[in-house]
């Protein structure tokens, strides 16, 4: 004998009757692009306090990330722009400060992140693109003034590493604190959002250095892959180290990240029953091809393997662990934006 | 201090969609979106069922997590009644709040800012009652103040038993549903 409850409900409110979906794709790309600019800020900022003062390498991580960083945040920004739904309120997030709302701390956040990311960028800019330097002459000004203050350096590399972590885990607690949506009650996707964050960041700088290498040892398929950004620092000798500890560096993340996805898991299905049917979603339920195949699969053991085979020598560095990790981190911020709209405590009466 | 409630008697009201039609005309409420509506929950293995009829809306609560959320403090308590309301042209329409409602009370009016419930907060402050409660055939729909102990829904709420809706969201929901 089974015991049911069924609801007949009369409202069919617009994007929130059968189901909620108020959040469509603008928001899981912004959490993605917010997490990928986290990770390029904090490893910019390790990046720049681990380099030894006036020590002129080429610099991808602290130069060329750190710009990525600024297009990929405005792009995130004009796409969190494109979900609002009252546009030309938008101004409003700035005159005022609520505490106890994620949103409005994010807000805040952003605006940090542009400073200290064209603070990052110009301190090496003049090394790294010299192309650029030769044509506006004040950029190795600033650079100069910069480098010629050590503790300057430092407090930027400091600020950077600082406002990515909160920026980072921003972008899940954003999620986490929605109480409502069972599959998001957790404070672990805080830190799953900046681990993910990081391991595209990762990626995407590692993509960069294949992209650059000298023709005859990039991969031909990268060759119409090569955009203007490449060409800019294609004179540039490769810091032959900073591929493999990218790539390192990335098999790191990944396995936290991996690991921090299964102890997310391990709370939903040792919590109530909303709880465990929202883990079900993603598990067994409608979403679980798309998380066992795009996520786990392609987007972290498959490059998870691949980079393994680089470090060891065994095969070469490839741009494909690069597009699989960031298409991993995408199809992850997805799967929980659309899953976690689904779930609700209802569906633990039946 | 007052805190508005409103209590609902399950065993009186029979589904009739008054409160929506009332609600959607006093309020201007546009085509296609309610701000109130009528759940039928059937509950039980069959043959013995029972069948409970409900008028929902906004709760109101004590712990709204749609304030809480709120970027811009368009979301906020009413310092009268502890009624939750939106400042229209606060709001961004970041719809954080529709995701923070448990009940899905909210939606996104036409004109982009988020909408729902106020019980009609205006007819309140002019002594009268939300135009839901005013308008029920069957008088199942009670509303005043909870810290007034000779109010109705006081003795109401100390008479018989009630249940208020998802509990374990914490969110202390302040429309009761006596059964």
């Amino acid at each position: 004998m089974i015991t049911l409850t069924e609801l007949t409900v009369s409202r069919h409110n617009p994007l929130v009757d059968p189901t909620l979906h108020v959040w469509q794709w603008q928001i899981p790309v912004y959490l993605f692009l917010g997490g990928l600019v986290a990770g390029l800020m904090i490893i910019a900022g390790v990046r720049l306090i681990a380099i030894r003062p006036k020590q002129r390498a080429a610099l991808v991580c602290c130069t060329i990330g750190p710009i990525i960083g600024l297009a990929f945040l405005s792009l995130g920004m004009f796409v969190l722009f494109l979900d609002l739904a009252h546009k030309l309120y938008v101004w409003r997030l700035y005159t005022t400060f609520q505490v106890t709302s994620p949103m409005s701390w994010g807000s805040w956040i952003l605006l940090l992140v542009y400073p200290a990311l064209l603070a990052n960028a110009l301190t090496h800019l003049p090394e790294a693109i010299p192309a650029l330097a030769k044509r506006f002459p004040v950029l190795v000004t600033w650079s100069d003034f910069i480098l010629a203050r050590e503790r300057l350096v430092l407090a930027i590399g400091i600020a950077n590493v600082l406002v990515g972590i909160a920026l980072g885990i921003y972008t899940g607690i954003l999620l986490g604190t929605l109480g409502a949506r069972p599959l998001w009650n957790s404070a672990l996707l805080g830190p799953l959002f900046l681990f993910s964050g990081l391991s595209t960041a990762a990626a995407v700088l590692h993509g960069v250095l294949v992209l650059t290498t000298p023709d005859e040892e990039r991969p031909a398929f990268a060759d119409f892959l090569l955009s203007s950004l490449a060409r800019l620092v294609e004179a540039r000798p490769l810091d032959k180290k900073v591929g493999p500890v990218l790539a390192g560096a990335d098999n790191s993340f990944l396995t936290i990240e991996l690991g921090l996805l299964g102890l997310f898991l391990i709370g939903l299905l040792s919590s109530t029953g909303a709880q465990q049917q929202a883990a079900a979603l993603l598990l067994t339920g409608p979403y679980a091809a798309v998380f066992w195949v795009f996520v786990i699969g392609m987007g972290i053991v498959l490059p998870l393997v691949l980079q393994t085979l680089e470090l060891d020598n065994r095969i070469q560095h490839t741009l494909a662990p690069a597009m699989l990790v960031v298409f991993g981190g995408l199809a992850l911020r997805f799967i929980l934006v659309y899953a976690g709209q689904e779930s609700h405590w209802l569906q633990a009466l039946n | 201090m007052s805190r508005y409630v409103m209590v609902i008697d399950t065993r009186r009201c029979v589904g009739c969609h008054d409160c929506v039609v009332a609600c959607k005309t006093e309020n201007g409420v546009p085509e296609g979106y309610s701000r109130d509506w009528i759940v039928e929950e059937a509950h039980g293995t069959y043959p013995t069922v029972q069948l409970e009829i409900r008028s929902e809306r906004c709760n109101h609560c004590d712990n709204p997590p749609c304030v809480s959320c709120c970027p811009t403090g368009a979301s906020h308590v009413h310092e009268r009644g502890g009624v939750v309301l939106v400042t229209h042209d606060k709001c961004i329409g970041c719809k954080a709040c529709l995701a923070a409602c448990p009940y899905d009370a909210r939606f996104i009016h036409p004109d982009g800012y988020a909408d729902k419930c106020t019980f009609c907060i205006h007819r309140v402050e002019a002594g009268l009652d939300p135009a839901c409660v005013s308008v029920c055939p069957t008088h199942c729909m009670h509303f005043g103040d909870i810290e007034d102990p000779l109010s109705e829904v006081s003795r109401l709420l100390n008479s018989r038993p009630r249940h208020t809706l998802i509990p374990e969201a914490g969110t202390k929901p302040c429309i009761f549903y006596l059964t």
